[in-house]
């Protein structure tokens, strides 16, 4: 079935780049937030934990940028590489979609950065704030657009086709197209719900070695209480997103849910678990409830949900693929709930910080919201093929004519290079994660330090 | 008369791309001329004086690419997927590079000199690379209807990498010349010895490469050669051998302004005297910007954006290179 083409390991690189290019950004765009917030409070109350907290998760920020910036000029660079014929088909769309990326997100983020960085000596206490707001206000205009040129892909609007190639006709729907709003909160949450458990394991790490400080502990319930708050919530943008994808997506929903057949005309069981087959089209060891998948879907007792049989078959998204990364994304999301929902309850006792497989779980629970972002995309992009625009261009029609060698070569030299790479960000990442927010003082005689030395030369 | 959105969007994307090469240019070329200074400390300093502002100036790489998308959708296609072997390799150096701005200081001392060394092969494998792609272009494509029809390895002639090493010294001049600004005491002389090397290889490089384009390319050799063009186009290639005998001259008595604006007027020189060659083609030989140019839905709407917000990022930019302003001290603290 699968053949190690050309075309097939041009999609096997784009995935691998993208896949691990995600985390970074998500990260990015929580804790930026995170540290606005976190040097807002620290200027109104002038609790010194918050600068602690913000000088601590400002370098571990650095680092995660860094790797952001670099692994995203690959994404720019490869559509034009890899998929000439999608560029030159819908670069007219996604090309300015993109360029807006960079004029309105881009720039602000590096251009404020520095400051960010390097800027505690040289600028005002309030111009630093301002620069810190304007990287987190960049890495959310960021989102907007390019999930604006994600969207259109899934569920393109505001456009003709003159010439075999994409003409915009009205940019408004073309950028609020019917998927964007669902899909920029979905990911916009999930973003801030990553970051918080990444955040709350690193805390709850040092709690369990001992180290119970005040800005331990801030971090700790800082973390809780936005996972607690935004959690159920995401579960609601996750039931509309679907909804939203019922209406125009319906091939991708049958294969999310491993529905095959609606010749009964009846109502549609959930599937909790099985095995969809491509081939035989039937959904292995299936287990199911009856009617549950239409009272779900449709919010009714008779009408079915759409069947994979409904759709040629060669326009059927991969079954087995999307079932399984959907239903690992809903797990995480039910535990982030369980975990948050806890949170409250130990609080209320004041035994957050000393519920020794509280946090345990929480630590385990580090690494779930990127976990649970990367099944998710998972699920919308392979649930989007055969399509890579959605109803207009198929993926085997996008990709550019690259040798299977040169393919292998590219893919081999990605793979070793992320891996080389990225390893080590996430060595350097968990080492300074592990020092933890060093106390005022010891930064002031850090500093003090270097000034004698400066002082010498 | 309308408005021709192609040629304001081929400005935009000329423009980006000098950006680029002005300010990408010398904080690449700070890796380039890196492995000829030995001290650890002096390294420090070499990296401080552009920790703070690379990423913005590695913005302009992106800008460049997301509008040439945008704009010429034909011709990012076309020109990507022709030159997608110099590219990627570009992209995994600027990898290295990039990450090794974060990673030298928060490394184990065992593993500094590796990332030194992601720094500085980073930085000049990515110029090499760099030049290359401006050599492909030069030298043009082979394109059938709306493919590229070469061959992957259609690049891989003398031209091309000789304007690899071309780039390489111009990079290494904007480099060098930007740390006499931002460095004193022995750092800086060191640095000062170094700059007119690097300009006599540079103008080596300027004068194989002018002689060698117009014998490549017969239309390049009318542009240049035909009257009235001849008098009119001769101001570039004398201005630049002006400005090259008063950077030998402000080097001689020790200025550490000048000869960085000296630098970017001459890369401004060399890069004016290729848009030249190539105007008004966007895939040379044969594609003109006009048949490569996106709807003009496109180029208008992008347009609104560009007028508004480019003018912002260069207030922002500017106040962040005020910011950072004056000499970077040995030991100056990181963030």
């Amino acid at each position: 079935m699968f053949e190690f083409d050309a075309f097939l390991l041009a999609r096997i690189q784009f995935a691998f780049t993208v896949s691990f290019h995600i985390i970074f950004p998500a990260i990015t765009i929580g804790l930026a937030s995170y540290l606005a917030v976190l040097e807002g409070l620290s200027l109104k109350t002038r609790n010194p934990d918050y600068k602690i907290l913000y000088l601590f998760w400002s370098k571990i920020f650095a680092v995660n940028f860094g790797m952001g910036v670099v692994s995203g000029l690959v994404m720019a660079y490869q559509f034009g590489t890899n998929w000439s014929g999608f560029s030159d088909f819908a670069g007219s769309i996604t090309g300015p979609l993109l360029t807006y990326e960079v004029l309105t997100a881009f720039f602000l983020e590096a251009g404020f950065l520095g400051v960010m960085l390097f800027g505690w000596q040289r600028v005002g206490d309030k111009l630093h704030f301002f620069a810190t707001c304007m990287v987190a206000l960049g890495t959310i205009l960021s989102t907007f657009w390019i999930l604006a040129s994600n969207s259109w892909m899934q569920t393109p609007t505001g456009y003709e086709i003159i010439n075999g190639q994409v003409v915009p006709t009205d940019w408004f729907a073309v950028i609020f197209n019917p998927s964007f709003p669902y899909r920029l909160l979905h990911m916009g949450v999930a973003a801030f719900i990553s970051t918080a458990v990444f955040v709350g394991a690193c805390a709850a790490w040092h709690l369990l070695k001992g180290n119970k400080t005040g800005p331990v502990k801030k971090m700790f319930s800082m973390a809780m209480w936005m996972l607690a708050l935004i959690a159920p919530i995401q579960a609601y943008i996750g039931d509309i997103h679907g909804l939203n994808t019922l209406e125009h997506q319906p091939a991708k929903i049958a294969a999310i849910e491993g529905h095959w057949d609606n010749a009964d005309g009846g109502p549609s069981p959930l599937i909790l678990f099985g095995f969809p087959n491509m081939e035989t089209e039937r959904t292995d060891y299936a287990i199911a409830i009856p009617v549950l998948g239409s009272l779900i879907l449709k919010h009714s007792l008779v009408d079915p949900i759409p069947a994979l049989k409904d759709f040629p078959k060669d326009e059927r998204p991969n079954s087995l693929v999307v079932f399984w990364s959907f239903r690992i994304m809903v797990a995480l999301g039910i535990l982030m709930i369980v975990q948050g929902f806890y949170s409250l309850g130990l609080r209320k006792k004041q035994r957050l910080y000393d519920t020794g497989w509280y946090l345990k779980f929480s630590l385990f629970m580090g690494p779930s919201g990127l976990i649970a972002i990367l099944a998710g995309w998972f699920t919308t992009e392979v649930g989007r093929q055969p399509w890579v625009v959605y109803g207009l261009m198929k993926t085997k029609d996008a990709v550019s004519a690259h040798s299977d060698l040169q393919m292998s070569i590219s893919l081999l030299c990605f793979f070793i290079v992320y891996s080389l790479v990225f390893g080590f960000g996430y060595f350097y990442m968990m080492r300074q994660m592990k020092q933890g927010p060093l106390p005022a003082d010891a930064h002031d005689t850090n500093s003090h330090e270097i000034s004698t030395i400066s002082g010498r030369l | 008369m309308e408005l021709d959105l192609s040629i304001v969007w081929f400005g935009i994307i000329i423009f980006a791309t000098l950006m680029y090469i002005f300010m990408d240019g010398f904080d690449l070329g700070i890796g380039i001329v890196m492995p000829f200074v030995k001290s650890n400390a002096q390294k420090d300093v070499m990296v401080n004086s552009v920790a703070p502002v690379w990423d913005g100036n590695e913005t302009w790489i992106v800008l460049g690419g997301a509008a040439l998308f945008g704009a010429f959708p034909l011709a990012y296609s076309i020109i990507l997927e022709a030159l997608t072997i110099p590219l990627t390799l570009m992209l995994v150096a600027l990898i290295f590079r990039g990450v090794a701005f974060e990673f030298r200081f928060k490394a184990l001392p065992s593993h500094l000199k590796f990332w030194d060394r992601a720094f500085m092969l980073g930085s000049i494998i990515t110029t090499y690379c760099q030049g290359v792609v401006v050599g492909a272009v030069v030298q043009g494509f082979t394109v059938e209807g709306r493919v590229f029809a070469g061959g992957q390895l259609d690049w891989l002639t003398p031209f091309p990498l000789f304007c690899g090493f071309g780039l390489l010294a111009a990079y290494a001049l904007l480099g060098s010349t930007w740390l006499l600004t931002k460095t004193e005491g022995e750092l800086q002389q060191t640095i000062f010895t170094f700059v007119p090397k690097i300009l006599c290889l540079l103008i080596i490089a300027i004068l194989v490469v002018s002689v060698w384009t117009p014998l490549t390319s017969v239309s390049i050799a009318e542009r240049w050669f035909t009257l009235p063009n001849l008098f009119l186009l001769a101001p570039v290639p004398l201005l630049t051998a002006v400005l090259c005998w008063k950077t030998f001259d402000s080097v001689k008595k020790q200025k550490e302004t000048s000869p960085f604006l000296m630098a970017l007027m001459i890369v401004f020189l060399g890069f004016a005297g290729l848009g030249i060659s190539l105007w008004p083609n966007i895939i040379p030989p044969n594609i003109s910007i006009w048949q490569a140019a996106a709807p003009k839905e496109s180029l208008s709407f992008m347009l609104y954006g560009a007028l508004i917000i480019i003018p912002v990022i260069l207030a922002y930019t500017f106040w962040s290179y005020y910011v950072f302003a004056g000499k970077v001290k040995e030991g100056e603290a990181y963030h």
